[in-house]
C-alpha cells in the first residue's frame, strides 16, 4: 500500500501533525502506571500489520519531510555525520542491510537491482536513482553510510565491537534527544552512559552491554525509550540548544496540550555481517498531549506515569519547567479507573 | 534461535584426521556474509539426541554462495566429530546457526601475529582473507605435527606468500614464542588458536613480556567433558533432570524439553549462564567465561561445559 507523504516542518512554524492513522499506530511506551528504567529489550521480530514494528525499518507519512529536515540540519552542521576510518566495512554492511530491507518491505517506493557487485538503487519519494559498485567508495558521491543514512528516518550509530565493549565509532545523528555525536564519537559504552541517573547503580547498563555483546546476526532486538519535547522538533541537540532550550519557558496552561509532545524512540540493534559491528538505530516518534488524549486510556496512563515520576528523571529529561502544567492538564482525563497492563490504545 | 537450513555439497579428506565440508543453503539462496574468525554451530541428530558443535568458517567472508568448515576426528569424541566423519554424506541436510564471531581481528591493530597449531588453523583461514583485502601487516605462524598433517600449508602459501611461517614438529622445527613476541612494534596484536598447551604458552609469554591484555586474543572451544552422572532441579520449570556421564548439563536440559539460551556451546561466550539457587557440593567449572571469583562464589554456572559433584543443584530456569 502506497503511503501519502505529508508536507510539513519540524522547525520555525512547526506544521508537523499526525493523521488519525498515525496516532493510532503511535508506539506508546508505558505498559504500567509507574515508570522505572529496565533493560526492556525484546527480539525485533515482525510486528502486527500497520504497526511501527511491522518491518525492520519503519517508513511513515512523515518520511519525506523528515529527510528534508535532516538535510537542513546536516547542511548547517556537517559534524552531525562522523565515521572513523576503520568503520568502512560497517558502512557497506549498513547500506546493504537498509537497502535490502526497504526494497523488500516497501516495493512501491524503493527498489534495489543487483548484477553482481553493480547495484542500482531507486528511491522514488526522494527522486533518487544511482548505480554504484558495492564495496567501492569511489562510485558513490559520499561515503555509503552518509549516502543511505540521509534517506532514512531516524538516527544511526555504528558500534565497533572490541575489547569486550562497544565503541560509538560512526554516526549520523540529527534528531537526538539532547546528546551530541561530536561529543560521543569514539567513546565506549560505559563512557557514553555515564550521565544516566539511577541506571548505573542498578547495574542496568552492565547487563545491557553483556546482552548486546552477544547480539547475533539475523536476530535483531528492540526497545522503546522516551522523553518529552516542547514543539515537534527533531533537532533537539546540545549544539542547537539556543534554538530550542527556551521553548520550555513558553508553555502555559492554555497551550500545554499543543506544545508538549511525547517523544518516543524506537531503538533497534542489528549485528552486521562483514564488520561484526552493531547498528544502533534510533527512530523518533512525536505526538502532542492533545493527540494522546484522543485515546482516554493513554491519557490516564500518562497522567499516572508522570505524577509518580522520580524527581531525578524529571530533571534528567529536561521536564522541570513544564512538568506540573502537564500533570494538571492530564489529570482531568484520569477518573482513577484501574488499567490492565499493556500499551494498547483502547 | 534463528537457524539456517543447509545441505552438504562436498566432502574432502584433507589429512588422515581432518575432513573438509562445503555447505550451501538448502533453498539455493545466498548465505549471510560474515567476518573473519566467525564460527557456526552445526546441529547433528545422532540417534534422536541433538549434538551441537561449533566449527570455524574457513572460506572468504566475501563469498556467500557456500560455507566451508573442517572437522578433526577427535579421539575421545562424544559422538559429534565421529558422526561428521562417518555418517554425514554429500546431499545431507543440516541445520546451522548464523555466524557468530568471538575471535575477531582488532581493526585498529597496526600489526597482527597469528599463531595456529594443527586444526587451530581454521579460524585464521577467513581472517587471512580479511587481512589480505585490507592490505594489513601480518604474520601467520602455523605449527603442525608432520608433513601429512599440514594439508592447508600449500593453500596458505598461495594466499599468504611471505606472511606464512611453518613449523613441522616431526622435522624438529619449533616456534620460539619468546623470540617472536619479544620484538614487535607497538600496536601489534597476537591471536592464538590450537592445543591447550600452545594457547597457554602464548598467553603466558605475551603477559610476561608486558603485552597489554586487550592485544592478546585466543580462541579455544572446549568439548563438554564427560564425568560422573548427577541430578539437577530447575526451579522455574519445576522439574528434576538426570545428567548422564557423557551428556552436558545443557544437552540434558534441552533433551527434557526446556528451552535454554546458548551460543558457542564451548564455554566462551557467556550466553548460557545460569543462576545457581542452591548447591550442596562442588561445582566443576570448566568454562573460560566466569572469573575465578565468580566460580568460587558458586552463584553462577555455564551449563554448556560445566558439571556438578554434589547431591543437590537447583538452577533458576
Amino acid at each position: 500500500m502506497a503511503l501519502n507523504f505529508k508536507k510539513e516542518t519540524f522547525r520555525e512554524d512547526y506544521t508537523y501533525s499526525n493523521s488519525g492513522e498515525s496516532i493510532k499506530r503511535f508506539p506508546f511506551p508505558f505498559p504500567e502506571d509507574q515508570y522505572m528504567y529496565s533493560v526492556n529489550i525484546e527480539p525485533h521480530t515482525k510486528g502486527k500489520p500497520g504497526s511501527v514494528c511491522e518491518f525492520a525499518f519503519d517508513i511513515d507519512e512523515h518520511y519525506v519531510a523528515e529527510c528534508l529536515d535532516k538535510r537542513i540540519t546536516l547542511e548547517q552542521d556537517p559534524g552531525r555525520y562522523q565515521a572513523l576510518p576503520h568503520m568502512m566495512d560497517a558502512q557497506w554492511d549498513f547500506l546493504e542491510l537498509t537497502m535490502e530491507a526497504l526494497a523488500q518491505d516497501y516495493p512501491e517506493h524503493f527498489s534495489l537491482q543487483k548484477q553482481g557487485l553493480i547495484w542500482t538503487w531507486e528511491n522514488k519519494p526522494l527522486g533518487i536513482k544511482d548505480t554504484f559498485t558495492f564495496g567501492d567508495t569511489s562510485t558513490l558521491a559520499t561515503e555509503p553510510f552518509d549516502y543511505i543514512g540521509r534517506q532514512l528516518q531516524g538516527d544511526f550509530v555504528l558500534l565497533d565491537h572490541r575489547d569486550e565493549t562497544l565503541y560509538a565509532d560512526a554516526g549520523i545523528v540529527t534528531s537526538q534527544a539532547d546528546w551530541s555525536l561530536a561529543f560521543n564519537v569514539g567513546m565506549s559504552w560505559r563512557e557514553w552512559h555515564g550521565p544516566v541517573p539511577r541506571a548505573t547503580e542498578l547495574g542496568v547498563m552492565d547487563r545491557a552491554l553483556k546482552y548486546l555483546l552477544n547480539l547475533q546476526l539475523g536476530s535483531p532486538v528492540r526497545r522503546l525509550n522516551w522523553t518529552m519535547t516542547v514543539n515537534p522538533r527533531l533537532d533537539t541537540s546540545p549544539e542547537n540548544y539556543p534554538h530550542w532550550g527556551s521553548d520550555r519557558n513558553t508553555v502555559n496552561a492554555d497551550n500545554v496540550a499543543d506544545l508538549v509532545h511525547l517523544r518516543v524512540e524506537l531503538q533497534t540493534l542489528f549485528r552486521l555481517p562483514r564488520s561484526n559491528a552493531i547498528v544502533f538505530s534510533i527512530r523518533c516518534y512525536l505526538i502532542s498531549l492533545k493527540d494522546i488524549a484522543t485515546y482516554p486510556r493513554w491519557a490516564k496512563r500518562l497522567h499516572r506515569v508522570q505524577k509518580t515520576m522520580h524527581p531525578d528523571l524529571i530533571e534528567y529529561k529536561g521536564m522541570t519547567k513544564f512538568h506540573p502544567l502537564m500533570v494538571d492538564w492530564l489529570a482531568k482525563f484520569d477518573d482513577g479507573e484501574a488499567l490492565t497492563v499493556g500499551t494498547h490504545a483502547e | 534461535m534463528s537457524m539456517i537450513n543447509v545441505k552438504v555439497v562436498a566432502i574432502e579428506q584433507v589429512t588422515p584426521l581432518v575432513k573438509h565440508f562445503t555447505f550451501v543453503k538448502e533453498d539455493g539462496s545466498s548465505l549471510p556474509a560474515f567476518s573473519g574468525g566467525s564460527h557456526v554451530v552445526v546441529s547433528l541428530d545422532i540417534g534422536g539426541r541433538i549434538h551441537r558443535n561449533p566449527y570455524s568458517l574457513m572460506g572468504s567472508p566475501m563469498e556467500n554462495e557456500a560455507y566451508h568448515i573442517s572437522v578433526r576426528k577427535q579421539e575421545n569424541s562424544r559422538g559429534g566429530s565421529v558422526f561428521m566423519h562417518e555418517n554425514v554424506t554429500v546431499g545431507m541436510p543440516l541445520k546451522i546457526t548464523y555466524p557468530v564471531n568471538l575471535f575477531s581481528l582488532a581493526k585498529k591493530g597496526r600489526k597482527h601475529i597469528l599463531i595456529a597449531g594443527g586444526i587451530g588453523i581454521t579460524p585464521f583461514m577467513s581472517q587471512i582473507a580479511d587481512l589480505n583485502r585490507m592490505n594489513a601487516n601480518y604474520e601467520l605462524h602455523y605449527a603442525y605435527r608432520s608433513p601429512e598433517h599440514g594439508a592447508f600449508a600449500a593453500q596458505l602459501k598461495e594466499k599468504c606468500g611471505d606472511h606464512l611461517h611453518c613449523y613441522i614438529d616431526s622435522q624438529g622445527q619449533r616456534l620460539d614464542l619468546q623470540a617472536l613476541l619479544n620484538d614487535q612494534p607497538l600496536g601489534t596484536h597476537v591471536y592464538v588458536c590450537g592445543p591447550n598447551a600452545m594457547v597457554l604458552a602464548t598467553l603466558d609469554t605475551a603477559r610476561n613480556l608486558g603485552w597489554p591484555e586487550n592485544h592478546i586474543h585466543s580462541e579455544q572451544f572446549l568439548s563438554p567433558p564427560t564425568g560422573e552422572p548427577f541430578k539437577i532441579q530447575l526451579a522455574r520449570s519445576n522439574i528434576e533432570i538426570q545428567v548422564s556421564a557423557e551428556m552436558s548439563m545443557l544437552e540434558a536440559i534441552e533433551a527434557a524439553g526446556v528451552e535454554a539460551d546458548y551460543l558457542c556451546r564451548g564455554g566462551v561466550c557467556g550466553r548460557c549462564e545460569l543462576d545457581v539457587l542452591e548447591t550442596d557440593g562442588a561445582l566443576e567449572h570448566n568454562d573460560h567465561f566466569l572469573t575465578d571469583t565468580e566460580k568460587a562464589s558458586c552463584k553462577k554456572i555455564m551449563p554448556c561445559v560445566s558439571r556438578a559433584k554434589g547431591e543437590r543443584l537447583v538452577l533458576d530456569l
